[in-house]
């Protein structure tokens, strides 16, 4: 005779061993989504970070370094998104750089996921969506959501106050987690740390002469549509600033890095290297602590209509209408602004030029849209795909 | 500090393993289908940590 009570305890032991199982299998699908890109003509080969600081080998934090050389001899550009992962703009013109930018003369580096760890999760309690799907001719490509911060499953616990190394800043506790807080980093830092300075190691050694950091923000964050330039970048900025202004059809700001704010990459890369550092935000309403529903169709199309009424108000930094601000617009800003900068920097410094071309521009992404673009990975050549 | 980091992290998942142990052991022993339900469901985080999945 089983035991009374016994049969209910084993059918709620199965029933909690299937939601645990469920629910343990979303979060391991989306930390180990493979995301496939096409390596586009112009990529001449594939490094890996851990190139610049062995200790992040193996980590999540080992990101693909997309490298398009030039045939001229030139300079060198590293652009960058995935900073900060829930932020995809900066992700996706990445990501159209490596399928179609072919370089001339100098060359590109790219990273898609600079800080990997910070995709693999959400934030918790913010109700983000797991992944978010672009529609292409060909189906559609699904991405990553993912957080400001590193996976706290690579990097934890946080302490009381995060002390920025080496100014001795105290910045949030969380900010240890934070990417664009924690360079220049240090080889046996934390995670967050040695990734940042794998990055300043591959800057120095590589030479860049440009670091581009592509960032978004939310409407209620004064520093928006904007380029973040290191006092090196002055002259740069400016006329990038007001180059695309006059002829891309949107307007876009330049501000100068504080002098005393330690950790961002616009402060810390100008300091610590030869490089000029640039950091160009977009708008992402999906951010704004205002909005309404929060899903990937607020994070794609940038409509809200409370964060209009905010808007309405005077609460806000940036113009926002019903139309919102669709995800194509926002890496048409990145990717028309990485184009200019390439030639500018080129106009200012032609022993160390990098010219490219087939970057798709503002207008192409506007018009066409950001899956357009994206190419198909079951079309792409032998040897030719790459997973984020 | 990243040493002691580790400590505390290896510390955690062990507190974390023997509080899922308890929760199971309570579980066994518990009467009411009302407390079976509250152990289990109190269970779920402590074993999507002990399993590294969240």
């Amino acid at each position: 005779m089983p035991r009374p009570g016994l049969t209910r305890k084993l059918l709620l032991g199965v029933l909690a061993t299937a939601f645990v199982a469920a629910s343990g299998k979303s979060f391991y699908d989306h930390r180990h989504l493979r995301e496939p890109v096409v390596l586009g003509p112009g990529v001449t080969r594939v490094a890996k970070l851990s190139e610049y600081n062995p200790t992040i080998a193996g980590t999540a934090n080992d990101a693909n370094l997309y490298v398009l050389e030039g045939r001229e001899p030139g300079g060198t550009i590293f652009v960058f998104g995935g900073t900060h992962a829930e932020e995809p703009a900066g992700r996706l013109a990445a990501w159209l750089l490596v399928e179609h930018a072919t370089v001339e003369r100098g060359r590109l580096i790219v990273a898609l996921s600079a800080n990997r760890s910070a995709s693999t999760v959400t934030r918790p309690s913010a109700a983000y969506p797991a992944t978010y799907t672009i529609p292409t001719a060909w189906g559609g490509q699904t991405f990553r959501m993912g957080d400001r911060w590193t996976n706290p499953l690579d990097q934890w616990p946080d302490p009381e106050v995060f002390i920025h190394h080496p100014s001795g800043q105290y910045l949030a506790y969380v900010d240890i987690r934070n990417l664009n807080r924690a360079f220049p980093g240090r080889p046996n830092g934390t995670l967050t740390e040695r990734t940042t300075f794998a990055f300043m190691e591959l800057i120095r050694r590589e030479q860049v002469d440009v670091a581009i950091d592509l960032h978004e923000a939310e409407l209620q964050y004064p520093v928006i549509n904007t380029i973040v330039t290191h006092q090196k970048g002055q002259e740069l900025a400016t006329m990038i600033s007001m180059t695309l202004t006059d002829l891309e059809g949107f307007n876009i700001g330049t501000e100068f890095s504080p002098l005393n704010l330690h950790g961002l990459t616009h402060r810390e890369i100008g300091d610590h290297s030869q490089a000029v550092s640039l950091l160009f935000e977009a708008p992402e309403p999906f951010l704004d602590a205002t909005r309404g529903r929060t899903n990937a169709d607020v994070l794609l199309s940038g409509r809200d209509e409370f964060v209009v009424q905010a808007g309405k108000k005077g609460l806000l930094f940036a113009p926002i209408d019903e139309k919102g601000w669709p995800i194509a617009t926002r890496v048409g800003r990145h990717t028309s602004s990485v184009a200019q900068t390439l030639e500018t920097w080129t106009e200012f410094n032609a022993d160390r030029g990098v010219l490219a071309k087939n970057i798709p521009r503002y207008a192409d992404l506007v018009k066409h849209g950001v899956g357009h673009f994206l190419l198909d990975p079951g079309q792409a050549p032998a040897g030719r795909l790459a997973y984020e | 500090m990243i040493t002691l980091q580790s400590i505390i992290t290896l510390a955690y998942y062990a507190l974390t393993a023997a509080a899922a142990a308890l929760l199971i052991f309570n579980f066994v022993k518990a009467k009411s289908w009302e407390r079976e339900v509250l152990y289990l469901i109190v269970l779920v985080p402590f074993l999507l940590r002990v399993f590294h999945l969240k």
